[in-house]
């Protein structure tokens, strides 16, 4: 329990340690960034030196931005935080904290000694979903149970009543971190009190949305909380099997869920009789096949039937009939590791976080044009604002804010003027948008609006499973009007039929899918209609974003005829000698942007 | 057509089958050992799991995972999250169908590209992303994309 009385302190110092620790951050992002060339080369220099130091992988610590990142583990337990690391930096880095505990400071992004304390990014956050991610190894089941892992399970079944254990939860005010928010222990009462044998416990770890990332980084980095948390459901309600669906895109953490099921079933933690207990439970893993529909709950149940994922009409819910039409519990990855940590902790210690009606802390996905982008995990109660701001930094190369985007394809754009919202299941929802699984796109003023609605509309048609005419039909007809809007071809009356057709869409729907799909585009038509009528009447696209309606030119001040351009043009609609001033020819430029982005000389022009 | 061996399937079939709910494992399995779904092994697996035809089809259709022709040595994915999409993730689309002369969901002649989108690769931070067969690369511009694909080409993997 006193792991976690300190506070939201991420990198405090540890109170066991084993000698000096160099520990690689190695989630699916760290590795896009480069960190496993970093880990092999510290592994080797370690190696052909014979230091003391132990290089260990970790999962992710949220500071995306400054990946790969390298933690060195201090003897006496400080822990000091590496950004930007390569190969080339890492040798040496060793080499010299070896000699003489030095480190230059210029490679230190944060640490127990550090800037922590003053540093936003980890003062304003607080973490219990995400306390070990970044931390242990999650390859370790050792390092789960040094920080009280499985206590709460052993707790759970052998000094209290099943009954207790909901109620519990009930208590802690823990409500569905995957988006809806229904309160987790009356789902768990449904379910116990349901009438039918087997009962199941499914995991719903199909994070679909696009800008989301929560899931895979708990899965990656601390596994064993998401175990935990579905054999206490388990215990609790009397099942016996449980099912992880998890995205097929997601392999590190579909390799770190197996290797952690092993560790548990060897532990008894898991399988026959657990803990010596009369009590059973086994996990498999269903790797889903690419159908963003499937995280709606009963087309995931659906798939993991092996059928196709079509949702079901409700009622009945999975609580009453669900997987093979048994009672079913499915909750979301953050949803059972925060369950770990409550029946760990205790409901009222939980409670003490959030807001009246919502508690606990909740994790995001700060991305997009974000200066500190990364993984977050916030107490409910905390504003837009301060996350944005205070947590992220701002927006990226000092350029404005415009709006930022909660619950993917289902949530919406809120605007700068809405910035003080707080963070809690109401008042994001009076918004327009939804808290939905947590992810979070920053946009500015470079992000046209209506391009953006349409992103969204393009993945909703392309991922409505065709069951209701409305969601089939309806979508792609809002997505056909948004077409011609960003491509200059937008009609007086459009903005009027796409608030017919989203009213038609969302009555019309059987499922989440459709339900939300048209609120990406009432909530740019609420906050930014005045971009759609510049598109419409003005044929202008403000953020010079829309292809049909930007041009391309050089200007003829700036270009120094360097002749890059006109190499990378795929199209060949630059003209121009060495060192002459080039030109675009505009009946050829297909406004694809790369002479923009090559040019190193401001040349390009966008109008 | 005919020279496709059966048996790594009927293998597959024979360990999966008495399990609930199997079709989505027989069918993920049977593409990992493949590379893809080999009409004659869809045949197969509806004969085998006592299905009908237009069951394990109608399946098999459904989710984006699956496909009926073979795919190249390396498979590359552009993330088209909501991150990468505004920092530029058409772009890179672009550049690519440029670079390697095919468009979205095809394989390049010599057999060793394939190139698809995919809804979010989860790697936000680094946007845009893509992922060539399980390896991610993030921060990427066009530039980038055409050294990586070069490197490829040439034999220098990862």
């Amino acid at each position: 329990m006193a792991s976690f009385s300190q506070g939201g302190g991420v990198l405090k110092k540890r109170s066991k340690t084993e000698g000096t620790r160099l520990k690689v951050g190695l989630g699916a992002c760290g590795i896009a960034a480069g960190a496993m060339n970093v880990f092999e080369e510290a592994r080797k220099t370690v190696e052909e030196n014979d230091l003391p130091i132990r290089v260990e992988r970790t999962g992710c610590i949220g500071m995306c931005h400054h990946e790969p990142l390298v933690e060195i583990e201090e003897k006496d337990g400080g822990r000091i935080l590496l950004g930007e690391m390569t190969p080339e930096k890492i040798a040496p880095i060793i080499a010299q904290y070896m000699e003489n505990g030095h480190i230059d400071p210029d490679n230190i992004v944060a640490g127990t000694d550090y800037i922590t304390e003053n540093d936003p990014f980890f003062s304003k956050q607080y973490r219990i979903v995400l306390s070990n991610c970044g931390t242990i190894n999650p390859e370790s089941i050792d390092e789960y149970r040094e920080t009280g892992g499985y206590e709460g399970l052993a707790r759970a079944i052998r000094e209290i009543d099943p009954d207790e254990i909901i109620r519990e939860v009930l208590d802690s005010g823990l409500r569905g971190r995957g988006g809806a928010g229904f309160p987790t222990g009356l789902k768990w009462k449904f379910t116990k009190q349901a009438a039918g044998s087997p009962k199941y416990v499914v995991c719903n770890a199909d994070e679909g949305d696009p800008g989301a990332f929560m899931d895979r980084s708990t899965l990656e980095g601390d596994p064993h909380s998401v175990i935990e948390g579905m054999t206490i459901a388990a215990y609790a309600i009397g099942a016996s099997d449980g099912y992880i669906y998890v995205r097929a895109e997601y392999p590190l953490a579909v390799s770190r869920l197996k290797t952690a099921i092993r560790q548990a079933n060897e532990a008894g933690l898991l399988g026959e009789h657990i803990l010596e207990s009369d009590f059973s439970f086994d996990i498999r893993i269903k790797e889903g096949a690419g159908a963003f529909v499937c995280g709606e709950e009963t087309a995931l149940l659906a798939s993991i039937e092996g059928e196709r994922g079509l949702p079901r009409l409700r009622p009945p819910f999975p609580a009453t009939k669900g997987l093979w039409g048994k009672p079913t519990n499915i909750n979301n990855v953050e949803t059972y590791a925060s369950v770990s940590r409550i029946i760990q902790n205790g409901a009222s210690w939980y409670s003490g976080f959030g807001t009246e009606k919502s508690k606990g802390t909740k994790v995001f996905a700060l991305a997009g044009k974000i200066r500190k982008g990364g993984l977050i995990e916030v107490p409910m109660g905390i504003t837009l604002k301060e996350i944005i701001y205070d947590i992220g930094g701002g927006i990226k190369e000092g350029k404005r804010f415009k709006a930022v985007q909660m619950g993917g394809p289902s949530g919406g754009c809120i605007p700068e003027s809405l910035l003080d919202t707080t963070i809690d299941y109401d008042s994001v929802t009076k918004t327009g948008a939804i808290m939905g699984s947590g992810g979070m796109v920053v946009m500015d003023e470079e992000t046209c609006m209506v391009e953006v609605a349409r992103f969204f509309l393009e993945f909703t048609q392309n991922e409505s499973c065709g069951k209701c005419t409305f969601c089939r039909i309806g979508t792609k007809r809002m997505l056909e009007i948004l077409e011609r809007i960003t491509n200059g071809l937008g009609r007086e009356d459009d903005i009027e039929r796409l608030e017919t057709l989203a009213q038609s869409v969302k009555s019309g729907s059987l499922c989440g899918l459709g339900q939300t799909a048209p609120n990406p585009v009432l909530t740019t038509l609420r906050y930014f209609r005045d971009e759609y009528e510049a598109h419409i009447k003005e044929k202008r696209c403000p953020a010079k974003q829309c292809r049909g309606l930007i041009s391309y030119r050089i200007l003829p001040e700036e270009c120094v005829g360097c002749g890059v351009c006109l190499k990378n043009c795929p199209v060949d609609a630059i003209r121009g000698e060495k060192k002459q001033v080039h030109e675009i020819d505009p009946k050829k430029c297909i406004k694809c942007g790369i002479c923009l982005d090559s040019c190193r000389f401001g040349a390009v022009e966008v109008r | 057509m005919d020279t496709i061996d059966t048996q790594a399937a009927i293998a597959i079939i024979e360990r999966e089958n008495d399990k609930q709910g199997a079709l989505i494992s027989i069918l993920q399995q049977v593409q990992e050992e493949y590379g893809y779904l080999p009409e004659k092994i869809l045949h197969l697996i509806a004969r085998r799991t006592q299905n009908p035809e237009s069951k394990v089809m109608a399946t098999a259709s459904f989710y984006s995972q699956f496909r009926f022709e073979p795919s190249g040595r390396f498979t590359i994915k552009v993330c088209q999250g909501t991150a990468c999409h505004i920092s530029g993730a058409s772009k890179l689309l672009d550049v690519l169908e440029e670079e390697l002369g095919i468009a979205e969901g095809e394989t390049t002649k010599d057999r060793l590209f394939t190139l698809e989108t995919v809804a979010c690769l989860g790697c936000c931070s680094l946007a845009p992303v893509i992922m060539i067969n399980e390896t991610a690369y993030g921060r990427l511009t066009t530039n980038k994309v055409k050294k990586i694909i070069n490197d490829f080409r040439n034999g220098r993997t990862g």
